[in-house]
């Protein structure tokens, strides 16, 4: 029984990876003021390129690093286009998102049905051996911990770091940020651009760990599902943390009820297939409606433009 | 020199309709380049998306029926748009309205009444709207973003389709394939031109689109939607609900969404099936902004973006290109139509760096 529940937490994590990498990601670009909805676009051409590299040059590392340069390129096409040329944002969102999807396709044309070795799991003897313990912590591969490290990085960075500071001002206020001689524009650049290389992580994960294979269109929304877990973590990283993992937890729980007969209630497997887009949708009116209302705003100058006045 | 942006006072009308002429133009260009970065023959690739489809009457028509449900749903979309209303959810406002109709034609199975396609048409305008109707109560009642639940909608209404053609709407007589029983005559849209699919549906988008048209720039809804999306202070003091527009806004593109799906079920496919759609509801929100929001210009945009499909299906037969490659194409454009705004709304000056320095010398004179 044990072993069993040890064996749920583990794909629970591995489920909550590619989400955790593309939310953590987006809530640093929302807390700097800008709302990128290609999240499901910068996935897929992570998840394209870091399995095309990792195939073609046999180096995972490279893979995963092209991943993550591959989502910051597309990134930097959103930043001109929202930043400089001031376009809207949900629009251009959106075009990275179709764009997104019908490059990984063209790219990926030549690689769909090729196996590949997934990334290798920790192996520390003795530790990785420990009953429970090992299996639930120390036998992961590489990018969950860095997912894990990275989240921690990021409220470090926006709570304790000068740095952090200046991105939450840019975000919340960016006419006073800019008075008082911010470079707005550059930080909300430098924040989209990492948003784009954490969609591009979580991508790979999920060609080069998930599931090691590249298939048209493989996040199947995960992306939206990160934007959503933003404002589920209502914009702080622990909380984000939290929600990646209830949702892939949402995520194992259908395919269990659908795999065993039993706990499906005889219910056709589409219906636990929908849990996590229901669940979106009732934890974002929970969060808007319940009593928490007010504690869980979006940083104030999310999706406003923003042009220094000289 | 240095690169001056000055906001313009008053927009050129060319300039707002030969921007998208612009944006086409650097999508064709920046295809032929990606083209030949991955290796293809850039020209004849270019010939297969663009032109091929413009070359047989079959191929004309086909356009017709590609562009007509495009058309619908960006028409809805528009006007949402205008109000700031971000309704992304039309694909499944289209998938729950393909199976409202679906419905009536499946129960009417076997019946010859003229009273069925109308049936079906109410139907499916209905399941569109009921779906879109979820989003508007949470935001006007919760302030849910509507972006987010019309697109996990979407997620939600393509699984109960899957339900239904898996389970108890399965052709008893198909050999266990996913699919409905092909709908009877009184249930198919009749055929316009011989030999083609082009269908009556074609029209009730044209129609759908003119009375749009009407609707924004001659009624008093038109104007109340357009002061909401650009001045919601003004229309505050107007006295224009904004909560009355959120309503309105997606449950009319709700209504627009379902009604093209019942017409592709209707129409071409005469029957449901799991995919009813390349995609329609998310496209449709590229035409609606290459047509200017204006529901004229969604009729010439939606053609433009049926070519891309077309295209599309004809590169998959011809060069082995996955049919998601149009998106290349559809992104792409949305992209330098985007871009290309910035254009409209500043006029841009070169400056020499002598002349700005010039500038205080001559003040110094002057004094």
């Amino acid at each position: 029984m044990i072993d069993f529940l040890v064996l749920i937490a583990v794909s629970v994590v591995i489920a909550a990876t590619p989400m955790l990498f593309a939310a953590v990601g987006e809530l640093v670009v929302e807390r700097s003021g800008v709302l990128n909805l290609g999240v499901e676009g910068m996935m897929l051409i992570g998840a394209v390129v870091g399995f095309g590299v990792t195939m073609t040059t046999g180096s995972a590392v490279l893979g995963i690093g092209s991943a993550a340069l591959a989502g910051a390129a597309l990134a930097l096409v959103f930043g001109v286009l929202v930043l400089t040329l001031m376009a809207n944002q949900v629009a251009t969102g959106l075009a990275l998102t179709i764009f997104g999807i019908g490059l990984s396709a063209l790219i990926g044309a030549g690689f769909v049905g090729m196996p590949i070795a997934g990334l290798p799991k920790l192996d520390i003897p003795g530790i990785s051996d420990l009953p429970v313990l090992g299996p639930l912590l120390f036998q992961y591969d590489a990018m969950v911990y860095l997912s894990v490290a990275l989240t921690l990085a990021v409220g470090w960075f926006l709570k304790r770091t000068h740095a952090g500071m200046v991105l939450r001002a840019v975000g919340e206020s960016a006419e006073s940020a800019h008075s008082i001689g911010h470079p707005v524009i550059r930080v909300r650049y430098l924040a989209t651009l990492f948003g784009g290389a954490m969609a591009g992580l979580g991508g790979a994960f999920l060609s080069l760990s998930v599931t090691p294979m590249w298939a048209e269109n493989m996040t199947s929304g995960r992306g939206w599902i990160a934007l959503a877990l933003v404002v589920f973590g209502s914009w702080r990283p622990g909380r984000v943390l939290l929600g990646a993992y209830i949702f892939g937890g949402v995520t194992i729980l259908q395919l269990h009820a659908q795999g065993s007969g039993g706990l499906g209630f005889g219910l056709p497997g589409q219906v636990f297939t929908m849990l996590p887009y229901l669940a979106t949708i009732a934890v974002l009116t929970i969060i808007s409606a319940g009593p928490w209302r007010g504690r869980f705003q979006a940083p104030a100058c999310l999706g406003q433009p923003f042009r220094p006045s000289v | 020199m240095s690169l001056k942006f000055e906001p313009r006072r008053e927009i050129p009308k060319s300039l707002v309709y030969g921007t998208p002429l612009l944006a086409i133009a650097l999508t064709i260009l920046s295809g032929y380049l990606l083209f030949m970065f991955l290796g293809l023959n850039p020209g004849s690739t270019l010939y297969i998306f663009l032109v091929s489809p413009l070359e047989t009457q079959f191929g004309l028509a086909e356009l017709a029926v590609k562009a007509g449900p495009l058309i619908l749903i960006a028409t809805g979309l528009a006007i949402g748009f205008r109000a700031n209303v971000w309704n992304i959810g039309a694909e499944g406002q289209l998938t729950i309205g393909a199976i409202f109709g679906a419905g009536v034609a499946l129960a009417f199975w076997g019946d010859e009444g003229f009273w069925i396609l109308p049936l079906m048409f109410v139907a499916g305008a209905l399941g569109g709207m009921l779906w879109a109707a979820i989003p508007a109560f949470l935001k006007t009642r919760f302030e849910v973003s509507e972006i987010l639940t019309s697109l996990m909608l979407t997620y939600v209404a393509t699984l109960v389709l899957s339900i239904l053609v898996h389970g108890p709407w399965r052709d008893p007589e198909g050999f266990n394939f996913p699919q409905s029983r092909l709908f009877t005559e009184a249930a198919i849209l009749p055929i316009v031109l011989e030999g083609t699919r082009l269908h009556a549906g074609a029209f009730v988008a044209l129609f759908a689109a003119v009375a749009a048209w009407v609707l924004l720039t001659h009624t008093v809804t038109g104007f109340q939607v357009k002061v909401v999306g650009q001045a919601p202070m003004a229309a505050r003091f107007a006295g224009f609900s904004q909560k009355g527009t959120v309503w309105f806004s997606l449950l009319l593109a709700g209504a627009l969404a379902g009604l093209a799906g019942m017409i592709e079920v209707a129409g071409p496919i005469g029957q449901l099936t799991p995919q009813l759609t390349p995609g329609y509801g998310f496209t449709a929100i590229i035409v609606a902004f290459l047509g200017r929001l204006n529901p004229l210009g969604i009729i010439l945009a939606g053609l433009v973006m049926a070519i891309s499909y077309i295209g599309g299906e004809n590169a998959q037969v011809y060069a082995q290109l996955p049919q998601a490659a149009t998106g290349v194409f559809q992104g792409m454009l949305l992209f330098y139509l985007l871009a290309s705004d910035f254009l409209v709304r500043y006029r841009i000056r070169f400056q020499s760096a002598r002349h700005q320095a010039a500038k205080p010398r001559r003040e110094v004179a002057a004094t």
